[in-house]
């Protein structure tokens, strides 16, 4: 299907819009993470991904691990609209009893391909499946989110040696750069220095793209899937994009919110988005 | 009847017998692979590298990516084995085996080498005392402590057919052949050695072989014991505890391994909400490992058939 950047625009709004839902009934959340991503979790599952909701374990899909794992209502919300869990779900977030945990679970969420929360772990994981596929001759590609503070994590660059070493083309690493952890910006509390550069040395293929404009991820995910060399793409995101009560709070980690704030966040979204819309109609 | 006089050690190294058992359950499913940190030499497993290329992957010196890319073969359907020192197998990797393993309920067997004092002249840096405890505290897992090669196939086997993870604490070096090579062994279901009446030793490992010295020692003092092999320390075969708490009414449990934590915690466990009978401990108390031969250390850390007796006697005085 040819790509169309005003419908996979359309679906980051709805996507974007449906996180806020999502951690709106439970009036907190890790909203500035969960913002960062939205435009590339609906680029992943409207343009590039392999998945069916129908046949979620199908041994050929391509997976998505969620390494930030605290930024699940995000891909909770893009998993209610791909129809593996429903809308109504979303309202149940944190809930006792819940299929939808702050921390993504393979276990309890349809279409959740790896549990992550423990940051870190997820690409060691995803690589792990990517030579499962490779040795069993299944067919798909893991794509695999972490994010920049948490790159920290000294076994991230064990899992990029190995990933290097063994020319694992069918794991792609995304960086959901956003410059900010939980305490702060990631250059004041531990300087990443040049992401680009350290992934050449570890041996993978560097790519940048505007983590916020769909047709830049979308173009370089497709020249990630066809490379020869395993591939890190850096994502260039803000914290907190496209949510105004998270844009103008320079700690937006983790907020808590109301109802009103939500539905003001909304709105904006689809004001932003009719925007863009009409300037794209208008050139 | 075993006679510890006719018990002579094992034709295979530990880590031998092990191989052998990957490579025969690897012959009839090809989902079976193995995963090395850079101890394949020490582990044992370089045959099976040979005969599976394909299915054999020495990560290098990176355990906690190993588990988590074990973790990540197992979800397509691959059965990994992944090995390491005990100390590396466990303690380094905890919160990966915990959450990239078992919380996920996904398919990787870990098996730790060097158990406890045959981590010889690697020392306090490689000897695993803690293993068993940190592995313990983890819901659902399986514990497995062979106690010579012919238990080591049935756990291979076992790990081979039964999806979950499963921690195998082992030695690498010949032990003494307590069975039958052919003998035949149920995981989770405590091996009983000898039936007597007065005291019930509980072993596993290498101290199996202390509790059978231990019992002719008892015999020819007039006290009869029982000795229980427990090769499965979780889940923990509770019916034969209580079964033989209730027979012999004093128990010792012999382990190489700290005394907080393992296999006579996990035993005490049970006595306490169940029969709380006199129960002593053989094992490492408040102690990190050393340098030295394997007679050394069991020497330096009383982990012998003399200890067990003297602790076997203080149980049966402590009955009221």
């Amino acid at each position: 299907m040819k790509f169309c950047e005003k419908a996979t625009k359309t679906v980051s709004a709805e996507i974007r819009k449906l996180t806020i839902t999502c951690m709106e009934s439970a009036g907190y959340g890790h909203i500035g993470g969960s913002m960062s991503l939205c435009d590339m979790l609906a680029v992943l599952y409207n343009d590039i991904m392999v998945v069916d909701p129908k046949n979620p374990k199908d041994k050929d899909r391509d997976y998505l691990v969620l390494s930030k794992g605290h930024c699940g209502p995000a891909l909770y919300a893009t998993l209610a609209y791909k129809g593996f869990i429903t809308k109504e779900d979303l309202k149940t977030l944190n809930k006792g009893g819940t299929k939808l945990p702050s921390h993504c679970d393979r276990v309890k969420t349809n279409g959740i391909d790896i549990s992550t929360g423990s940051l870190g772990q997820g690409l060691s994981m995803a690589s792990g499946v990517a030579m499962g596929k490779r040795l069993q001759g299944f067919k798909g590609t893991v794509y695999c989110i972490v994010g920049d503070g948490e790159l920290q994590e000294g076994q991230n660059w064990e899992a990029i040696q190995h990933i290097a070493h063994n020319c694992l083309t069918n794991v792609v690493l995304i960086v959901d750069n956003n410059k900010r952890q939980l305490d702060g910006y990631v250059d004041d509390i531990c300087k990443q220095f040049s992401l680009k550069d350290k992934f050449n040395s570890f041996g993978l293929e560097a790519y940048e793209a505007d983590g916020h404009n769909v047709k830049s991820i979308y173009e370089t995910l497709i020249k990630a899937r066809n490379s020869q060399k395993p591939v890190a793409i850096i994502m260039q995101t803000e914290k907190g994009f496209g949510c105004n009560f998270a844009e103008i709070n320079g700690f937006n980690h983790y907020m808590v919110f109301n109802s009103e704030q939500a539905d003001s966040a909304r709105a904006e979204i689809d004001r932003r988005l009719r925007n863009h819309l009409e300037n794209t109609r208008a050139k | 009847m075993i006679k510890v006089k006719d018990i002579k050690l094992s034709e295979l190294e530990m880590r031998g017998a092990y191989c052998d058992a990957l490579i025969a359950v690897a012959e009839k499913n090809d989902k079976i692979c193995a995963i090395d940190a850079d101890v394949q030499f020490s582990m044992g497993t370089i045959p099976f590298y040979k005969k599976f290329p394909s299915r054999g992957i020495n990560c290098g010196i990176m355990e906690a990516h190993a588990v988590g890319f074990s973790a990540g073969m197992s979800e397509t359907g691959m059965i990994p084995f992944f090995h390491a020192f005990g100390t590396f197998a466990t303690r380094r990797v905890f919160d990966q085996v915990f959450l990239s393993c078992a919380y996920q309920k996904l398919n990787v067997k870990i098996i730790g080498g060097d158990a406890g004092v045959t981590a010889t002249a690697n020392g306090g840096t490689h000897m695993p005392f803690e293993d068993v405890g940190i592995m313990r505290t983890i819901p659902n897992i399986t514990i497995i402590e062979p106690a010579d090669p012919a238990i080591y196939k049935t756990a291979v086997q076992y790990m081979a057919d039964t999806h979950g993870v499963c921690y195998v604490r082992s030695c690498r070096r010949k032990v003494w052949q307590i069975y039958d090579e052919n003998a035949k062994f149920e995981i989770g279901k405590a091996n009983v050695l000898f039936k007597g009446k007065d005291v019930a030793i509980i072993a596993c490992g290498i101290m199996v072989y202390e509790a059978l010295k231990a019992r002719e020692i008892l015999e020819a003092e007039g006290i009869s014991a029982s000795v229980i092999d427990m090769h499965t320390i979780k889940p923990l075969d509770e019916k034969t505890i209580l079964k033989f708490a209730k027979e012999c009414s004093a128990m010792v449990v012999a382990e190489n391994h700290n005394a907080t934590s393992g296999l006579g915690s996990a035993v005490a466990e049970v006595l306490i909400e169940n029969n709380p009978i006199p129960m002593e401990r053989v094992a490492v108390f408040e102690s990190f490992g050393e340098v030295g031969t394997q007679d050394f250390l069991q020497n330096k850390f009383k982990l012998t058939a003399e200890e067990i007796v003297l602790k076997a006697k203080k149980a049966i005085s402590r009955k009221k």
